[in-house]
């Protein structure tokens, strides 16, 4: 399969980027390094091109019905100009997609998936579109920069009379931004660092990104890779659907019941429901590695004894730890914070620790 | 990229050096470049007698492990132990202070079947 370009692609290249496939498109990920391009996101300001993620309009009268229905999240909580983190649950207890639904307005919204699910996600929505909402696929047309780091909401002020500092978290508004009008501004993340992510159309991008550049070289603002993004992501304890969740992975052994509400029915609720009550016989859990050693995914969890208790879903070196740090299912009894488990790295067995989330305290 | 005229290269990216019958080896230009941040180099065969392509350590980088192979049969006589402290080095300078054995050659014959600097360009598409 050829892959897909996203629209600043060339700019990409010209910056000196070294691209891979990833989730069917041609990313940056890295600019010049891993290390430096996290710590500019946890100290200063950076910035992604995740124009690969999709981006769904589902409008009219039954939208809302639709959107209840195929997602685990209440949104009917929402009001114009939130956002809400949530997915797509499956038939047989696992997750199709996690998303963010935005509340653009009355009989109105965005849905964000991840890129290498647009079509299947796509497919499902549709075949439960019952009660006709009208859905438009909009990913080819979008672009979404992420603006992240402590320093983002000074550095690209100037861009726009919009008070940047006064959007909240998971709270969005729309309005001009680099001359351009109708730009979606998102209190928004995967990094835990703060800022935010704005989305535009594909013609407009390259002139926001441009002035994006302009507008924050005092706080030396920087292109930031899709590895960068991994880290982070990491060290807060974020899902990556397709490592640390999947078709297989139930959103209550996931840690997403926060995401999960039982005040509405949708698709597979009472399988969900089970899982909550019942309890589920894994879990998944953050970890930091107690001795020298980098965790990766598909390695084997174990106990004291060498039993195997379960599978590391990703890991890395933290940058700002500089410790190895993952995430990864175990036996439920595993589970709590404090408790000791073990990584197999090729032939040895590495002491690592359960820690409640996020993995990096910003302020310990 | 810098590929020294002078070295001896292998097709899973090391370099070599010869010098009478001690070799020193590393990773090269590419190979660091594409691993990105190298944050642990993990040598313990120290002392080991090993055969041509077998492992002889594993390098970590930020997103991604390697395994080391032995670009010709012999002993590992010496690791740079500089390289547990500062294993960004082999970032810095992969052909000088980021080396990483040294060994003793056990079949000198071998070293004709390793690529010269212009098959290891042709390899990577230099």
């Amino acid at each position: 399969m050829e892959l897909k370009k996203v629209a600043l692609n060339d700019l990409h290249e010209k910056l000196g980027a070294k691209m891979v496939p990833f989730a069917g498109y041609n990313m940056p990920v890295r600019y010049s390094s891993d290390i430096e391009e996290h710590l500019t996101v946890r100290n200063g300001v950076g910035v992604f091109d995740v124009s690969h993620m999709g981006e769904f309009m589902v409008t009219g009268p039954h939208a809302l019905d639709l959107i209840q229905k195929v997602t685990s999240n209440d949104a009917s909580k929402l009001v114009i100009g939130q956002a809400q983190y949530s997915c797509f649950p499956n038939a047989t207890g696992g997750i199709v997609d996690d998303l963010i639904v935005y509340k653009m307005a009355e009989e109105k919204y965005l849905l964000v998936v991840n890129a290498s699910n647009i079509e299947k996600d796509w497919n499902w929505i549709n075949s439960h579109n019952s009660m006709g909402a009208t859905l438009e696929n909009i990913s080819d047309t979008m672009s979404l920069f992420a603006v992240q780091g402590p320093k983002a909401f000074e550095a690209l002020q100037s861009l726009t009379p919009i008070n940047l500092s006064q959007i909240k978290f998971y709270h969005f508004t729309v309005g001009e931004f680099a001359g351009v009008s109708d730009v979606i501004i998102s209190g928004t993340g995967y990094t835990g660092a703060g800022g935010f992510e704005i989305y535009v159309r594909n013609e407009v991008a390259e002139q926001v990104w441009n002035k994006i550049f302009e507008a924050g070289k005092n706080w030396d603002i920087k292109p930031i890779g899709l590895g960068a993004r991994d880290t982070l992501r990491l060290e807060m304890g974020y899902c990556l659907y397709g490592n640390d969740i999947d078709d297989t992975t139930s959103p209550i052994e996931a840690g997403l019941g926060w995401i999960t509400k039982f005040t509405k029915d949708f698709i597979n609720a009472e399988q969900i429901k089970k899982h909550k009550e019942e309890g589920v016989s894994r879990k998944l859990v953050g970890f930091v590695l107690q001795e020298k050693g980098i965790p990766r995914g598909h390695y084997e969890i174990q106990n004291a004894a060498g039993e195997k208790i379960g599978e590391v879903t990703s890991g890395t070196i933290s940058p700002m730890m500089n410790v190895g740090i993952g995430m990864g299912y175990v036996a439920t009894e595993y589970a709590k914070p404090d408790t000791e488990i073990y990584i197999a790295v090729r032939n040895k067995q590495l002491k690592a620790k359960v820690e409640k989330l996020p993995l990096y305290k910003a302020n310990s | 990229m810098n590929f020294p005229a002078e070295l001896k290269y292998t097709k899973d990216h090391e370099w070599i050096r010869v010098e009478g019958d001690i070799a020193t080896v590393g990773i090269t230009d590419f190979a660091q470049r594409e691993l990105g941040d190298i944050v642990y180099v993990e040598i313990e065969t120290a002392g080991d007698t090993i055969d041509a392509h077998e492992v002889f350590g594993t390098v970590e980088a930020v997103k991604t492990v390697s395994d080391l192979f032995m670009p010709i049969s012999g002993e590992v006589i010496e690791f740079n132990e500089d390289l547990e402290s500062e294993p960004e080095l082999v970032n810095d300078d992969p052909y000088g202070k980021g080396w990483m054995i040294k060994i003793k050659i056990a079949d000198a014959s071998q070293v004709a079947d390793l690529l010269d600097v212009a098959a290891y360009k042709e390899l990577i598409g230099d």
